[in-house]
């Protein structure tokens, strides 16, 4: 971090008012990243998710309990302005295909990958490489379990972020589950900041 | 050759690899990857044509569910 760049918490709110994330899945990452960007002044979130919410992901994502059967993306975004009614929660809840994704995000200064299977973010990362080569783009790989809070970095590949441990597979015995889900999407909200907040768009 | 792969200096005897060679020699047996050479996504059907040389900065990502 360049010390040079702090600033108080009003300039970043300030600095992010105008910004625009595009979060691709609001899952255990794209739900709590959203609301970390949404705590600190972020101007817009364009949230995109088909799923309804079950019990079973109350272990992770940020939801409620008398929110189980809703959409996603409806009680995500009145979650966010229970927080902060000042963002601008652009709800999809549809499907993203390689078709849609160039549509929906335009004009998004950072891209939020936030899925759950691996062939979704395989999907994504390169329909965003390919169609939106300019946008940054912050995926979330490997995060289940418990412990080994060492194993999770982040790592950068040109305009691709990479957060996680890149290892660890979810499986029967290897739950993702709040802690390491929640650190890995706070992570990427994290990296979101650095990337607007040290000017390296120049936009 | 001498190239980056994921951020670290890596030695080959070779002089010239395809993507198919790197992935075998590596042991990188995943079935998802997201392979960049030089910030260029390079996919699955020309993993057997794309060529890497020495100098290049390969970026290999294994897509492993959750989230």
């Amino acid at each position: 971090m360049n010390y040079e760049l702090c600033m108080n918490a009003e300039q970043i709110s300030i600095k992010l008012n105008n910004k625009r994330i595009g979060i691709a899945g609001c899952g255990g990452l794209g739900s709590n990243c959203a609301v970390a960007l949404a705590r600190v002044g972020i101007g817009a979130l364009v949230i995109v998710d088909f799923d309804v919410i079950s019990v079973s992901n109350l272990n992770r994502q940020y939801y409620f309990r008398d929110q189980v059967g809703m959409k996603k993306t409806q009680a995500l975004r009145e979650n966010i302005l229970r927080i902060d009614p000042k963002v601008n929660v652009v709800e999809h809840a549809i499907k993203l295909t390689p078709e849609n994704i160039p549509v929906l995000f335009a004009g998004c200064d950072v891209i939020i990958e936030a899925f759950d299977l691996a062939d979704q973010k395989e999907m994504l990362i390169e329909t965003v490489l390919s169609e939106m080569p300019g946008v940054p783009l912050v995926v979330g790989l490997g995060m289940a379990g418990y412990g080994m809070n060492d194993t999770i970095h982040c790592r950068k590949a040109d305009n691709l972020y990479i957060c996680g441990d890149e290892t660890s597979e979810i499986g029967p015995d290897m739950p993702p589950i709040a802690p390491r889900v929640g650190m890995v999407a706070n992570m990427q909200a994290n990296v979101v900041l650095e990337i607007l907040l040290n000017g390296e768009i120049a936009k | 050759m001498k190239i980056v792969l994921n951020n670290s200096s890596e030695d080959f005897t070779r002089d010239v690899l395809t993507v198919n060679e790197l992935l075998k020699l590596k042991n990188f047996t995943f079935k998802m990857l997201i392979i960049k050479i030089n910030g260029k996504l390079i996919k699955k059907a020309e993993y057997e044509s794309a060529l890497i040389r020495e100098g290049d900065e390969v970026h290999v990502l294994h897509l492993i569910s959750g989230g």
